[in-house]
């Protein structure tokens, strides 16, 4: 098979950064369990879930959140597959990382459950030390489980909540909510015209593939990718220059306003109260089992 | 007598990095006129319709609006702002440029909101600007999923909604299909049939001639090369092949060669 050279591997990334992003509104716009509720309770209930699961040391407790988290999915019509792959593929690789060193005994002491290497003796190494015997460890075990199990529910959460509100919503429901107006207003157009520079970018390196024939060197594809960032640095800078200028035009005074149009029904209500006795429930198995 | 809409004296441009823009402008716009614009690339069509929109401002000479100065300072007045900014619209040439909000419904409601107007009015407007171009199914829909002829008819809806007297329009028919063209003449001509006063710039004589009571000609050394009607103005060959409107064709009929001047 042929193999890409970083040019080509750039362009698909950014196609399927593009598609991924309309998949994600199409999620959004499903008529499921959570696409349903208003935007605001939904903001406080996961914020509330994100503390607990931040918090809390048990991994049962973020067992339970995690599991919340697939079955409101399901509700919510987000194909499980999807959904986990999106939480799952960049924990073994970022949060695996650091949690595989914990398990071992030189980083956290502790009852050992299995032992690795047997050493002739100690070693003491700069700041590190090593006992003569490399183990596995229930409490280091018992650390990265609870490290691991913590970042997925985290991650669940999040992508829940952007999986099932519509950009647009989300950033309405936090000028709703009070959070400062012109930061949202700088993420709704960053979101926005981060896909004006994808689609430029594309078409950059569609119309240098179309006119090269053959292999050229990873030096001269490194040169014109840094040439085309300049481009594209002038161009958003001209961009903005330009944005400012129409939005003065059409009445901007350097203060932003949102028009919200959401309605707490219900059902809203019963979500909310849902979310905190679940919490409730946690807090007092936990006092309970201490 | 009706006050001038817009009254430019001598009035020069030069950019911040020092490059002309525009010298010695002189022409008044009455209330009702419609003006074009014609000029070709880099003449200084776009930069004139940013002085008039008080966006850019004058290096020499100065700018008249509705009888008043129009300056960056007065600008800094939110009341006079406000008052100058329902008053006067402008259409940006590049739909992307306008479309900054994360929806089309947010978009279409931003002049309104911005100009404090009440809730309910906001969204009169919003919705009453999205039927009258018959663009309410895109009304959830963000501009990245938007053809270039639907974020031409968004940006002519989120103008639509403040209803100002004075369109300002940058190339209003650049980039689009034929059809969505003649959709945006048309669109031009509804609003002289309201009264609005029209300042357009373009380089497509035919579009001029349909839409222009007035025709002005910016030339390459970015001064007025000439004014007057349409009719007049556009036929005047020598005029048009001076500011590079025009060129000279030369083709074969068998073996006759046939030079005429030509357009695009």
């Amino acid at each position: 098979m042929h193999r890409k050279n970083f040019v080509a591997k750039t362009l698909t990334g950014l196609t399927e950064a593009v598609k991924r992003a309309v998949f994600a509104e199409h999620y959004a716009r499903l008529p499921g369990l959570l696409q349903g509720l208003d935007p605001r309770g939904k903001i406080l209930t996961f914020l509330a879930l994100l503390i607990a699961t931040a918090v809390t040391h048990r991994p049962e407790v973020l067992l339970g959140i995690y599991l919340l988290t697939i079955v409101l999915a399901l509700a919510s019509r987000i194909p499980l597959v999807f959904f986990t792959k999106r939480v799952w593929l960049f924990i073994p690789l970022f949060t695996g990382a650091i949690a595989l060193p914990a398990i071992f005994n030189f980083i956290t002491p502790g009852r050992p459950v299995f032992t690795l290497v047997t050493l002739a003796a100690p070693i003491n190494w700069g700041p590190f030390h090593f006992p003569g015997e490399i183990t596995i460890t229930e409490q280091g075990l018992r650390g990265a489980a609870i490290f691991i199990l913590r970042v997925a529910a985290s991650v669940s959460l999040s992508v829940l909540l952007i999986l099932t509100t519509e950009w647009a919503r989300l950033l309405r429901a936090l000028s709703a909510l009070h959070f400062p107006r012109v930061g949202i207003l700088i993420l709704g157009m960053t979101y926005r015209y981060i896909f004006l520079f994808i689609k430029v970018a594309e078409e950059m390196f569609l119309a240098r593939r179309s006119r090269i024939v053959g292999r050229t060197s990873t030096r001269e594809q490194q040169r014109w990718v840094s040439a085309r960032l300049g481009f594209m640095l002038n161009k958003s800078y001209n961009l903005s220059n330009e944005v400012y200028l129409a939005m003065l035009s059409r009445g901007w005074n350097g203060q932003a306003r949102f028009l919200d149009d959401f309605h707490f029904r219900w059902k809203d209500a019963a979500w909310v109260v849902f979310t905190f006795a679940f919490l409730f429930l946690i807090v007092f198995f936990t006092w309970i089992y201490k | 007598m009706n006050t001038p809409v817009f009254t430019v004296s001598e009035m020069s441009y030069t950019y911040p990095d020092g490059l002309l823009g525009l010298q010695e402008i002189d022409f008044t716009v009455m209330p009702g006129e419609n003006v074009v614009i014609l000029g070709v690339n880099g003449s200084g069509k776009s930069t004139l319709l940013k002085l008039l929109d008080g966006l850019y401002f004058p290096s020499a000479g100065k700018i008249n609006a509705f009888g008043e100065p129009l300056t960056e300072r007065r600008l800094q007045d939110d009341e006079y702002a406000f008052a100058f900014r329902r008053r006067v619209g402008f259409l940006f040439q590049d739909p992307d440029v306008q479309l900054f909000s994360p929806t089309v419904w947010q978009e279409v409601a931003f002049s309104p909101l911005q100009m404090g107007l009440p809730k309910k009015e906001v969204e009169e407007r919003a919705n009453e600007a999205l039927s009258a171009l018959a663009i309410e199914k895109l009304r959830d829909r963000v501009p990245y999923q938007l053809s270039e002829g639907e974020k031409k008819k968004v940006a002519l809806a989120s103008l639509l909604a403040l209803d100002p007297e004075v369109w300002l329009l940058d190339e209003p028919t650049a980039n689009l299909d034929p059809r969505t063209q003649d959709w945006v003449i048309e669109f031009l001509l509804s609003l002289t049939d309201k009264g609005k006063t029209l300042i357009v710039a373009i380089h497509e004589l035919e579009v001029a001639e349909v839409i222009a009571g007035q025709a002005y000609i910016l030339g390459e050394d970015h001064r007025l090369a000439a004014q007057g009607r349409p009719k007049e103005i556009l036929r005047d060959e020598e005029l048009l092949l001076r500011a590079n409107l025009l060129h000279r064709h030369r083709h074969f009929h068998a073996e006759l060669e046939h030079r005429h001047p030509h357009r695009h």
